[in-house]
C-alpha cells in the first residue's frame, strides 16, 4: 500500500488532523504569520509533535513499511563481540532499566537476548534497577520461551534478579558472586542451579551485555568491572541521553555500544540479516518501525528551530534599521 | 472560555461515542486481553499466562469448546485503566487538571511501595534475614536456600542495627542517631567513587588520549586517521585548558580556551541531537500502546491475526 | 561526640575500601563493607516509603490544600505495599507447594504484577514520554543562533538529527563516486559519515575533557568528606 492509498483508506484520520489544526490556520489568516509565531501558544507545538509521531506510527503499523538501515561501526562492533563467542560461553546480561526508557531499550534487550540465544551461549540475567527483573521476565517470555522452547532454565539461562546497592553490587560480584546472590529470582539456591557451578565471580563471564537507562548502569560497569579487570569485555545498549557521554570509553573500556533507537535499529538489522530468515518475526523489528516517527519528529524539530531563528533575525534586522 | 469548554465537551462526547462504537459495534472490537490457562500439577492451581487474540482465534477455530485460551476480564479492565492513566497524564499538556493530579498521586504511591517491596523480597529476606536466622527464612519464604550460602553469619547484625538507626530518622526525637548509618553510606560511597573515578575517568582517559599522531598503515602514511587523532588530542587539551580556571584566560591561553569552547559547543550540540532522539522514542512507545494494545487500530506484531490459525488448522 | 563518631565511621568506611583496593589481603573486609552498604540501600527504600507516609499523612490530617490527592497517594502506597509484601495472588513455587510465600513476588497474574503492569508501567512511561513535547517547545522558544558558539551547537545538532535518520542519508546520497568519480574524495561529507566523525572525534574530545574534570572534582570532594573537611552531610549541629 502506498501513501496515496493509505490516505484514501484512512480519510477519517486526515479529517481529524485538519480539524485539529484549523484554528491555528485561522489565526494565521486573521492576525498574520509573524504575530502568531511570536506569541505562539506552546500547546500548538505539542499538537504538531503529537501528529508528527502518531501519523508515521499509524502508517507503518498499517503498511509495514520501514526505512532501510545501514549499520554503523559501533553497532557492528557490538554484533561482532557476540558473534566471536562460542557455544556454551557464559555471558552476563544486566538489564539496568525500567519501562520509562523501554521505548529505546526494550528493542535492544530483545535483540541481545535473541542473538545470545541463537549463539547458544549461557545467559546469566541480573539487574541493578528494582524494575529490572520485570524487564528480564518480559525478555525471557518474549524471546526465549516463545522462540527457543528447547532452552532449559537453570542449564541454558538463569534469572538472578535485582540487588540494591548500585555500584556496590558490581564491586562485590566482580570478586564474589555468591555472597550476594544466594538464590536466583525464584528462590532456588544458587548451588542447586547447574549453570552456576564454577561461577564464583563475574570474571568467568566471556562478555558483559548491559542495557542501561542511567544510574546505575554502563558507567558503573566500566568503572567498577572493566577498568580494574581489563580482561572483562563489555558491550552496552544505552539511551540517547547517555550515548555521547560514553564515547570517551570506546574502544578500550567499552567494546561496543548501541546508542538510542538508531543503534537499536542498526543492531536489529544485523541480527535479522544473520538469523531472521526471509520473513522475520515482526517483534524483532520494533526499533526499525520506530525510526519512522523519529525521522518526521526530527524534521519537525529542525523546522521549528529554523522558523524561530528566521523570526529572530528578521526582528533583529528590523530593530537595527529603526 | 465558555467556547473552549463547549469544544472540549464536544470532543469528549465524540471520543466516548467513538470508543463505545469501536468496542461494541465493530467486527474486531478493541482493548481486550486474553490469557492461556496452564494447570500447575504440583500445587493444583491454574496459572494464567499472557496470550493474544490471535492465539485465541487459532484455538477456537481448531476446537470451539476449548477453554485453554480465554478472555480475561481483570486484565481487560487493567488495560482500560492503563489507557485512561496514559490519557490523564497527556492531558497535562493542555493544562493542569484533577485527572492528571490523581494519576500523579497514584504513580508516587505505587512507585514508592514498589521499591520497598522489591527491596524487601530481593535483599532484606535473602541477604539479611537469611544470614542472621537462616532457619526462619527457610521455614517461611526461601525454603530453597541451602549450601554454604545458607550458613548463619552474625556479622550481618551490623547492617541490621545500622538500618534500624537509619529508620530513626522518621521519628521526631533523636535525629543524631541516623547520622551513623548515613556516615557509613557516605563514607563507603566516597571510598568507592574516589578509586573508580580516578582509575576509570582520569587515568584511563589519559591513556585513551595517547593515540598515534602519525598513523603508518601498511606501507603508507594514513592522512585522515592521523588528522582525526590529532584533532582528538588537540580537542581534549583545548577543552581541559578551558576548564583550568586558576589561570586567566588571556593571550595564548585565552585563544586555546576559546578553541576548547568550540569543541564543547560541538559536544553539546551532539548531546542535544541524541537527547531529542531519545525523548521521541519514548513518546512513540506510548502512542503505539494506545493505537495497538488499546484501540486495536494497528497490529504491527500480528497479535490479532487469525491467518496463521487458518493455515495451521489446514495442516492438522 | 555526636558528630565525631559519624565522622570516624565515614573515614573508616571510605579508607577501608580504598586500602582494600590495593591490598588483596584486606579484600574480604572491603567486600563485607560493600555488602553492608548494599543491604543498607534496601533499608533506605523503607526510609523513603516511610517519609512519604509521614508527609502525606500530615497533609491529610491538616486538611491542607490538595489533601485529597495526598489521600490518593496514601491509598495507592498502602495497597501496593500490602499486596506486595503479602504476595497476594501469587501461588506457591511449584518446587515448594507447602510454602505459601515461596513464589516470586512479581509473578504474572498476581496482584502486585497487576499494579506494576496496569498502573506503574503506563504512568511512569507516559510521564517520561511528555519530555518529547517539552523538547519541541524548548527548541522553538530558546534555540537562537545568536553567536558563533550557538551556531556551532545548532549546526552540529542539525547534522546529528539528520544523520541519525534516513533523511540525512537521502539528502547527501548524491555524493556517490558512481555518479562522478571526483566524489570519492568527498564521501566524508555525507551526513551519516559526518555524524560518525563528529561523534568519534569532537564529541569524544569534549566529553573526555569534561570527564577528566569531573573525575578530579569527585576525587577532591570524596577526599574532603573522608578527611572530615566537609561535614555538610551531618546536618546542623
Amino acid at each position: 500500500m502506498n501513501v496515496v492509498e493509505f490516505l484514501t483508506h484512512q480519510w477519517w484520520l486526515l479529517v481529524v488532523v485538519v480539524l485539529s489544526v484549523w484554528p491555528l490556520f485561522a489565526q494565521f489568516r486573521s492576525l498574520g504569520t509573524e504575530k502568531v509565531l511570536r506569541t505562539l501558544d506552546r500547546r500548538w507545538i505539542f499538537l504538531l509533535m503529537f501528529w508528527a509521531v502518531l501519523l508515521p506510527i499509524y502508517y507503518i503499523g498499517v503498511t509495514g513499511d520501514t526505512f532501510p538501515e545501514v549499520p554503523s561501526v559501533l553497532s557492528e562492533a557490538t554484533f561482532d563481540e557476540i558473534e566471536r563467542l562460542n557455544e556454551g560461553d557464559p555471558v552476563l546480561l544486566s538489564f539496568d532499566f525500567d519501562p520509562a526508557s523501554g521505548g529505546e531499550l526494550i528493542p535492544m534487550a530483545t535483540a541481545f537476548t535473541r542473538h545470545v540465544a541463537e549463539k547458544k551461549l549461557k545467559m546469566y540475567f541480573m539487574a541493578l534497577w528494582p524494575v529490572g527483573p520485570q524487564m528480564i521476565d518480559e525478555s525471557i517470555e518474549r524471546v526465549i520461551r516463545s522462540d527457543f522452547p528447547e532452552l532449559v532454565y537453570g542449564q541454558d539461562y538463569v534469572n538472578l534478579g535485582f540487588k540494591s546497592g548500585n555500584e556496590g553490587v558490581i564491586k562485590v560480584i566482580v570478586t564474589n558472586f555468591r555472597e550476594l546472590y544466594t538464590t536466583d529470582s525464584y528462590g532456588t539456591a544458587v548451588e542447586k542451579i547447574p549453570m552456576m557451578e564454577g561461577i564464583d565471580n563475574i570474571q568467568r563471564m566471556r562478555l558483559i551485555i548491559n542495557v542501561s537507562a542511567g544510574y546505575a548502569g554502563t558507567k558503573e560497569w566500566v568503572q567498577y568491572a572493566v577498568t580494574p579487570y581489563p580482561a572483562l569485555r563489555l558491550v552496552a545498549g544505552v539511551t540517547g541521553v547517555q550515548a555521547p557521554l560514553f564515547y570517551p570509553y570506546i574502544p578500550r573500556q567499552l567494546h561496543g555500544m548501541l546508542g538510542a533507537i538508531k543503534g537499536a535499529a542498526e543492531y536489529e538489522k544485523l541480527v535479522i540479516d544473520k538469523y531472521g530468515g526471509a520473513n522475520p518475526d515482526p517483534k524483532y523489528l520494533e526499533a526499525l518501525r520506530r525510526m519512522g516517527p523519529q525521522l518526521v519528529a526530527h524534521l519537525l524539530i529542525i523546522g521549528l528551530i529554523v522558523v524561530a531563528n528566521v523570526l529572530y533575525f528578521a526582528e533583529k534586522r528590523r530593530g537595527a534599521t529603526r | 472560555m465558555k467556547r473552549e469548554t463547549a469544544i472540549w465537551a464536544l470532543v469528549l462526547i465524540l471520543g466516548v461515542v467513538a470508543l463505545i462504537g469501536r468496542a461494541a459495534f465493530t467486527e474486531t472490537g478493541m482493548g481486550r486481553e486474553y490469557v492461556r490457562a496452564v494447570p500447575v500439577p504440583e500445587t493444583g492451581a491454574t496459572q494464567y499466562e499472557t496470550s493474544t487474540y490471535g492465539a485465541y482465534l487459532q484455538a477456537t477455530a481448531a476446537d470451539q469448546t476449548q477453554t485453554e485460551y480465554q478472555f480475561s476480564l481483570a486484565r481487560t479492565v487493567g488495560l482500560w485503566v492503563a489507557a485512561f492513566f496514559t490519557l490523564a497524564v497527556f492531558s497535562f499538556l493542555y493544562g493542569d487538571n484533577p485527572a492528571y493530579k490523581i494519576a500523579e498521586g497514584v504513580l508516587v504511591g505505587v512507585s514508592a511501595a514498589y521499591w520497598m517491596v522489591v527491596g524487601f523480597w530481593t535483599v532484606l529476606v535473602p541477604n539479611l534475614l537469611a544470614k542472621i536466622s537462616p532457619s526462619v527464612a527457610q521455614g517461611w519464604a526461601t525454603p530453597g536456600l541451602s549450601g554454604p550460602e545458607a550458613e548463619q553469619d552474625l556479622w550481618y547484625l551490623v547492617p541490621l542495627i545500622l538500618g534500624v538507626m537509619l529508620l530513626w530518622r522518621l521519628l521526631p526525637k533523636g535525629p543524631w542517631i541516623a547520622r551513623w548509618p548515613l556516615a557509613f553510606i557516605i563514607g563507603t560511597t566516597a571510598g568507592l567513587r574516589l578509586i573508580a573515578f580516578l582509575h576509570g575517568d582520569f587515568l584511563a582517559q589519559i591513556r585513551n588520549t595517547i593515540v598515534p599522531l602519525a598513523v603508518i598503515d601498511g606501507g603508507g602514511f594514513d592522512f585522515w586517521l592521523s588528522l582525526q587523532n590529532l584533532l582528538l588530542v588537540a580537542g581534549v587539551l583545548c577543552g581541559l585548558v578551558y576548564f583550568f580556571f586558576s589561570v586567566e584566560h588571556k593571550g595564548v591561553v585565552g585563544k586555546v580556551a576559546n578553541v576548547g569552547i568550540w569543541v564543547l559547543m560541538i559536544t553539546f550540540g551532539a548531546s542535544f541531537g541524541y537527547t531529542v532522539m531519545g525523548r521521541i522514542a519514548l513518546l512513540a512507545t506510548r502512542l503505539e500502546f494506545l493505537l495497538d494494545d488499546w484501540l486495536w487500530l494497528i497490529d504491527p506484531v500480528q497479535r490479532r491475526s487469525a491467518d496463521v490459525a487458518l493455515m495451521l488448522v489446514g495442516w492438522f | 561526640m555526636k558528630r565525631l563518631v559519624p565522622m570516624l565511621i565515614t573515614a573508616a568506611g571510605g579508607f577501608l575500601l580504598i586500602v582494600a583496593y590495593f591490598i588483596p589481603y584486606w579484600q574480604s573486609w572491603g567486600e563485607k563493607a560493600t555488602i553492608w552498604f548494599d543491604v543498607l540501600a534496601s533499608i533506605a527504600f523503607i526510609l523513603g516509603g516511610g517519609n512519604l507516609l509521614k508527609v502525606h499523612l500530615k497533609h491529610v490530617s491538616d486538611r491542607s490544600r490538595g489533601w485529597g490527592y495526598s489521600l490518593v497517594v496514601l491509598v495507592s502506597f498502602l495497597v501496593t505495599l500490602a499486596v506486595g509484601l503479602g504476595k497476594v495472588g501469587v501461588p506457591p513455587s511449584p518446587q515448594f507447594p507447602a510454602f505459601a510465600w515461596s513464589g516470586p513476588y512479581g509473578q504474572p497474574g498476581g496482584a502486585f504484577w497487576f499494579l506494576y503492569e496496569y498502573a506503574f508501567k503506563p504512568l511512569t512511561s507516559t510521564i517520561f514520554a511528555m519530555l518529547a513535547f517539552y523538547i519541541a517547545s524548548a527548541a522553538f522558544r530558546a534555540f537562537r543562533a545568536k553567536n558563533l558558539h550557538a551556531f556551532l551547537l545548532l549546526g552540529t545538532a542539525f547534522i546529528i538529527l539528520l544523520g541519525r535518520t534516513f533523511a540525512g542519508v537521502l539528502l547527501t546520497s548524491w555524493i556517490d563516486p558512481s555518479i562522478w568519480s571526483g566524489f570519492q574524495y568527498f564521501t566524508g561529507l555525507r551526513i551519516e559519515v559526518l555524524t560518525v566523525y563528529i561523534m568519534s572525534v569532537f564529541t569524544t574530545a569534549g566529553n573526555r575533557a569534561i570527564m577528566i574534570g569531573i573525575a578530579l572534582g569527585i576525587v577532591a570532594t570524596s577526599l574532603r568528606v573522608l578527611l572530615g573537611l566537609d561535614r555538610s552531610y551531618l546536618g546542623k549541629e
